[in-house]
């Protein structure tokens, strides 16, 4: 019989004390650099967040909190395709206030193709799909993330 | 079945309105099911480089000692077939015995130590197991309701094996008056599960003249999120 797992609690307002003692956000210093804000229901920035991406293909693993625009940013190398899959970071994103991490992709606005062939994004529909593909800004990719309303980026059974 | 034979469950309520900040920040629609292999993405290895020598030991951080109860706190990282998960990353954090944290936005008018920033981080040997020496937390109002009052906690962020095996969660001491009060605990719908994140105290670790041992195990779900809800 299987254990009953462990519950998961809020990161809470503090969390840049174990979590953020040192810049994890550069996993590839050359890499393509994605930058972001998180939102609340209102649209607000939520400036006690923390977004970790994770590219299982390359191994690159990235961390960031928020600022008080509620700001994430990463430069990271771009993964590469994986069977079916378009390139993509899986992510998880914390906040006080979310008494469970979300998780969540990043897909990339070059990879049109790969991206229609997507299983997961394929199986979206348009306005959906559209939360998970960053976007071309000033030389950078931007990708917010709202936690509600009409544009709530898709998150994933955990 | 009966009631004791039913399943625990572990699942947080995100949408907690007792705990304000939940009502505009926990997503309203539900989840989308993953393709099934990706329940098996493998996660981030950190290895030894990642930590310190000391960094399990948070009261030899500074030149002196924090005040507050020394205390040990160790058990295992497993995942929910019982197996120890060896080289897991664990992440700790937490308020000073004061009950107040070495953070910018904690205005609680309690002192800082000069010896306890409140943070530590360790790997998980062979066994799975976790090791740290630290003070016990104070408890600590917050704005969310009248007189509201935390239950004094430790956080821990845990990394499995697998990407899905994230873990984020507080670690609560036995017979905390607190509990029926402080509605992030009670986000936990099931009441044994809430058992499940306070830890016991334990006179085997405990060490004479010195500090006092509590165990905590953590479990991590098995890796696999594909599995749809039963219909019935």
């Amino acid at each position: 019989m299987s254990l009953p797992t462990t519950p998961s609690q809020t990161v809470g307002p503090y969390y840049t004390i174990g979590l953020c003692r040192r810049p994890d956000n550069e996993p590839a210093p050359d890499g393509v650099h994605i930058v972001g804000t998180l939102l609340d229901g209102d649209g607000a920035p939520i400036n006690d967040g923390m977004i970790e991406v994770w590219d299982g293909v390359g191994k690159q693993w990235g961390r960031s909190g928020t600022d008080a625009e509620g700001r994430f940013e990463f430069r990271i190398a771009k993964p590469a395709a994986a069977g079916d899959d378009a390139p993509h970071l899986d992510a998880y994103v914390f906040a006080r206030g979310l008494l469970k991490h979300q998780r969540t992709r990043v897909y990339f606005p070059d990879e049109a193709e790969a991206n229609e062939r997507d299983p997961l994004l394929s199986s979206l529909d348009a306005a959906d799909r559209e939360t998970l593909i960053a976007r071309e800004e000033d030389g950078a990719l931007r990708f917010d993330v709202h936690m509600q309303g009409e544009r709530q980026t898709v998150f994933f059974a955990v | 079945m009966t009631e004791l034979e039913t399943a625990i469950d572990t699942e947080v309520d995100i949408h907690t309105p007792d705990y304000r900040s939940t009502r505009l920040r926990a997503p309203k629609r539900p989840p989308v099911i993953l393709p099934e292999r990706s329940a098996d993405l493998e996660g981030p290895v950190f290895g030894d480089g990642l930590v310190g020598e000391l960094d399990y030991d948070l009261t030899r951080q500074h030149d002196g000692e924090p005040l507050g109860e020394r205390i040990i706190v160790t058990g295992r990282v497993l995942d929910d077939d019982g197996r120890p998960i060896r080289g897991a990353l664990v992440e700790v954090w937490s308020a000073n015995a004061a009950g107040r944290y070495k953070h910018e936005v904690d205005q609680h008018p309690a002192p800082l130590d000069p010896n306890f920033s409140g943070a530590g981080r360790c790997l998980t040997d062979d066994d799975g197991v976790y090791r740290f020496i630290t003070i016990k937390p104070g408890a600590y109002p917050w704005g969310n309701h009248p007189n509201a009052w935390r239950p004094a906690h430790i956080h821990f962020s845990v990394f499995g094996r697998a990407f899905s095996q994230r873990l984020v969660t507080q670690m609560y001491f036995p017979g905390d008056p607190l509990f029926e009060f402080d509605p992030i605990f009670q986000s936990v719908r099931d009441p044994r599960a809430r058992e499940l994140m306070i830890a016991k105290f334990e006179l085997a670790e405990t060490k004479e003249d010195w500090a006092l041992g509590y165990t905590w195990d953590v479990v991590l779900g098995s890796g696999s999120n594909a599995t749809p809800l039963d219909p019935d």
